[in-house]
């Protein structure tokens, strides 16, 4: 079954460079600034678009998308308007991938199946819950596979060789690379363990590799770009929507100025990295 | 999923870490390797006669163990109906049954060459005790606890503090246990090499909730072996109070699969289950998955975390240990609930009738000890886990009946 993410990074893949992989939490700091700036991410050039479905106990996640979920369930987010958000999203776009990404209890609660079938509906092509490592697979893994959406798993640098292979078994869209042994937001990838660790994982694995935590400038986005197929940003973009119109003055016109100008410079870093100087 | 109970109850969790459909491993992938390890090091512990011997030496010599099993003569009285045991775990090292798990975990973080330690607590017990052990074996230690809570147990955090414990509070989401017990994940997931979490109840994900458990089965075992002493057979009825619910976890284990014994566990009610403001998970939550298990949890439709309430810092948790929650579906245990109310009436009839301070959260276990006693007959032996001392929570007392300390 070929997915919109699968298509995208084909795509990606034949014009050499890798993709630009956004977060923004759903519904932050309403849903309205919410759909607003998200509508505007693949014309400021993201290719794939990761929405958080916002949880009061994130594990992993540092900070700036702690604050994000709690103002976006502050602002009357839960699990319905996030489709619903997808919904709107994919009625003018029908191309840009988009991967819901958050923790299993609010899907729990929402009912696995009925979760699957309003999401595809909705048009999700890919999901990551964080806290569903490959020994729950059968909670929500094999069911995703089963119903047509990819279920993309995270690997980190404690994932050492051995469990490498469990890790990819059932791993579907592109692999995620957590690039620092934290939460998001945490200190930068050092860039030279995190190209190790891709040769690693591409040795192992077809799948596109994604590599994501910490990345927060268009330099470092560039870095990252001329090793893995992808580069995810989320904090930065979080901590840009906050503090220029999703505040407490909400303003969506800023809000999505704010993101889409950080979003167009890290695209550039990221459609750069690979260009070499013409040969003469 | 409808499997029939098992011939015994004391032999679970499965190889996957599951009580039923309780329990499992819900980690992000950064802690997995961690977890399997930590599984590795304990299943390798026990069967090491050398580690029961050193944890026995401890327990014995620096925790004071086996407290009493002390007959209640005058609370027996005052029910007329059973003759009630108060097992004293209030009397170990550090005022409460906390510190049999924390001499378990950091002897298995000494195994595993774990320097640092990092610890959640909500009012204080498990942190003091982890300060206590880290301070005993020369190991650094960490401390999240909630800032609401930072305020409310400012004893503890000094006695953390005077052990040589860094307190870190905890300002993120609503700064309570649940929130420190965050922010203690997101600092392993930091700190992979050199840190140890020593979880304070039986829950998290496997093998803690069986760990925790294993190493406050202490209680019950001994309970076993006095009470044969003492009446010359085993006891009735059981009874302890539940927040994670590691204490009851510890008295219960042992008499599973003793068929005739009553077990009651008995939850926080707060100010009642008709409104918000409890934590009792069991009676007034469902099936979702936090903290790396699936079990009861006080929850929103939309799968959001609630808010846990309870005059007792030490019950206020909006989860319950999987094993409980598989035990209630089984019907093995009965879960009943105190109000906070009734929890201050049975902690001052404690300190009147046997000139014991009980801390709050056994207070809420005597609260049903008073009911469920005088319906059994004189010659019904029910034991009662008294975990924890009041000194602790003498503020939270004065300040309920209106006293300036």
């Amino acid at each position: 079954m070929t997915t919109r993410i699968d298509t995208r990074f084909a795509a990606l893949k034949a014009a050499d460079r890798a993709a630009l992989v956004t977060f923004l939490m759903a519904g932050d700091p309403d849903f309205d600034t919410s759909l607003a700036v998200l509508r505007a991410l693949p014309g400021a050039g993201a290719d794939v678009i990761e929405i958080g479905m916002p949880f009061t106990d994130p594990m992993a996640d540092g900070a700036a998308i702690q604050a994000a979920g709690l103002r976006a369930l502050a602002g009357g987010q839960n699990m319905q308007r996030t489709l619903a958000l997808v919904r709107a999203l994919r009625a003018g776009d029908a191309r840009t991938p988009v991967v819901l990404m958050g923790y299993y209890n609010p899907i729990y609660v929402y009912g696995v199946a009925r979760f699957l079938a309003d999401a595809r509906d909705a048009g999700v092509d890919g999901l990551i819950v964080v806290d569903l490592p490959p020994e729950e697979d059968a909670e929500l893994c094999l069911p995703a596979l089963a119903a047509g959406l990819n279920f993309i798993r995270l690997a980190a640098p404690t994932t050492d060789a051995r469990r490498l292979p469990k890790v990819l078994t059932n791993t579907s869209g592109f692999v995620y690379y957590v690039s620092v042994a934290g939460v998001t937001g945490s200190a930068a990838p050092d860039t030279g363990a995190v190209a190790a660790a891709v040769a690693r994982i591409k040795a192992a694995t077809a799948l596109p590799v994604a590599v994501g935590f910490g990345v927060r400038t268009p330099e470092q986005a560039a870095a990252i770009a001329r090793c893995a197929d992808a580069v995810v940003v989320g904090s930065a973009l979080v901590e840009a929507l906050h503090a220029r119109g999703g505040g407490d003055a909400k303003d969506p016109a800023r809000a999505v100025t704010a993101v889409s100008d950080l979003v167009a410079r890290l695209a550039g870093g990221v459609r750069g990295a690979r260009t070499r100087a013409p040969s003469t | 999923m409808n499997a029939p109970p098992p011939n015994s109850l004391r032999t679970g969790p499965d190889e996957r870490g599951w009580f039923g459909d309780y329990g499992g491993r819900f980690v992000a992938e950064t802690l997995m390797p961690l977890v399997l390890a930590l599984e590795d090091a304990y299943r390798a512990a026990r069967a090491d006669p050398a580690f029961a011997a050193e944890m026995n030496s401890y327990l014995t010599h620096y925790v004071g163990r086996p407290s009493p099993l002390y007959f209640a003569e005058r609370m027996s009285a005052h029910c007329g109906g059973a003759k009630i045991y108060f097992k004293r775990d209030e009397l170990n090292h550090t005022g409460a049954h906390k510190i049999n798990n924390v001499l378990g975990q950091i002897m298995l973080a000494r195994r595993m060459g774990k320097r640092r330690i990092i610890a959640e607590t909500g009012a204080g017990q498990h942190g003091v005790a982890t300060a206590t052990m880290c301070a005993r074996f020369g190991l650094d230690c960490v401390v999240y606890m909630g800032a609401v809570d930072v305020e409310r147990q400012k004893p503890n955090v000094f006695r953390m503090q005077m052990l040589g414990a860094q307190v870190r509070p905890v300002t993120g989401g609503a700064r309570t246990l649940k929130d420190a017990m965050n922010e203690a994940l997101r600092d392993w997931v930091s700190n992979v090499d050199t840190t140890f979490y020593c979880i304070g109840t039986v829950a998290g994900p496997h093998p803690y909730p069986t760990l925790v458990r294993d190493f406050q089965s202490v209680i019950g075992e001994e309970t076993r072996a006095q009470m044969l002493a003492a009446e010359g057979r085993l006891p009735d009825s059981l009874v302890a109070c539940i927040g994670g619910g590691s204490n009851a976890m510890g008295l219960f284990h042992p008499f599973l699969d003793d068929k005739d014994i009553e077990i009651f566990g008995v939850e926080a009610a707060g100010e009642g289950l008709d409104g918000p403001r409890h934590a009792a998970s069991i009676a007034g939550g469902r099936p979702g998955i936090l903290h790396g298990n699936r079990t009861y949890l006080l929850m929103d439709d939309d799968g959001q975390i609630a808010e846990a309430h309870s005059i007792s810092a030490g019950l206020d948790y909006p989860g319950i240990g999987p094993e409980h929650a598989w035990l209630a579906d089984l019907g093995r245990v009965t879960y009943l609930s105190a109000t906070d109310a009734q929890a201050l009436e049975a902690f001052q009839l404690c300190c009147r009738l046997e000139g014991i301070i009980p801390a709050l959260e056994p207070a809420h276990a005597l609260a049903k000890v008073l009911e469920l006693a005088p319906r059994r007959p004189p010659d019904h032996l029910m034991v009662m886990n008294l975990c924890g001392r009041g000194d602790k929570d003498i503020f939270t007392v004065a300040e309920h009946l209106g006293s300036r300390l």
